[in-house]
């Protein structure tokens, strides 16, 4: 056996990463509706709290944008301030 | 230069379905007496709030998209304050995309209403 090979009683897994993407630029979407609450629901965790971008993969442009949007939606109740198991 | 607006009100559960229509139609009436065009309204009906206001757990929503010169907004804020049967408001500027969002959003809906009306007659 050569000194140098290394050899794995496993072979070691490797992971290959999915590169995150903005979901509004790969689709084009350029105005986040408010009004939309379903939809804004996949950008809020289950305590209704806003999902940082590391989690996402949305784009800075667009994260301002569903923050304004899940605001305003809470305001006009149509989501949640707190909640509690949302999904 | 005139902008496009967009205001939601909920109404209280307490009116009776007239009274909710009544109410929306004296806010359009402010608008239109203000010099506002009304583009487009919109009743959702009774829905359920996500969290109590009031110690109200449902209201009538009600959304006016409306073009103006923004001198409107203060007097409808003012009336809307003023007004017991409002629970919570919301006025924004629709900007660009929010416009066009508003347009094709109101085609769709009257696309279904005339997918509807046929389905009646059919």
């Amino acid at each position: 056996m050569a000194k140098n090979e290394v050899r794995f009683l496993n072979p070691p897994s490797v992971e290959v990463k999915k590169k995150k993407y903005c979901r509004f630029k790969k689709l084009g979407i350029k105005y986040i509706d408010y009004k939309d609450a379903d939809f804004l629901l996949k950008f809020v965790n289950e305590q209704g709290k806003l999902l940082p971008r590391r989690l996402t993969g949305t784009s800075l442009k667009f994260q301002r944008k569903v923050s304004q949007a899940v605001k305003r939606a809470r305001h006009i109740a149509l989501m949640p301030y707190l909640a509690d198991g949302l999904k | 230069m005139e902008k496009r607006y967009e205001t939601v009100f909920i109404l209280t559960p307490v009116l009776s379905d007239d009274q909710a229509k009544e109410a929306a139609k004296k806010f359009e009436k402010i608008l239109t007496d203000l010099g506002a065009k009304i583009n487009h309204r919109e009743n959702w009906g009774l829905k359920k709030l996500a969290y109590p206001i009031q110690k109200k757990t449902t209201g009538f929503y009600h959304l006016v998209d409306f073009s103006g010169k923004g001198t409107e907004i203060a007097e409808l804020e003012l009336q809307f304050k003023r007004d017991e049967r409002i629970l919570r408001f919301l006025t924004i500027a629709l900007e660009k995309h929010g416009a066009t969002w508003a347009d094709k959003r109101r085609g769709k809906q009257s696309e279904a209403k005339v997918a509807k009306t046929k389905k009646a007659e059919a």
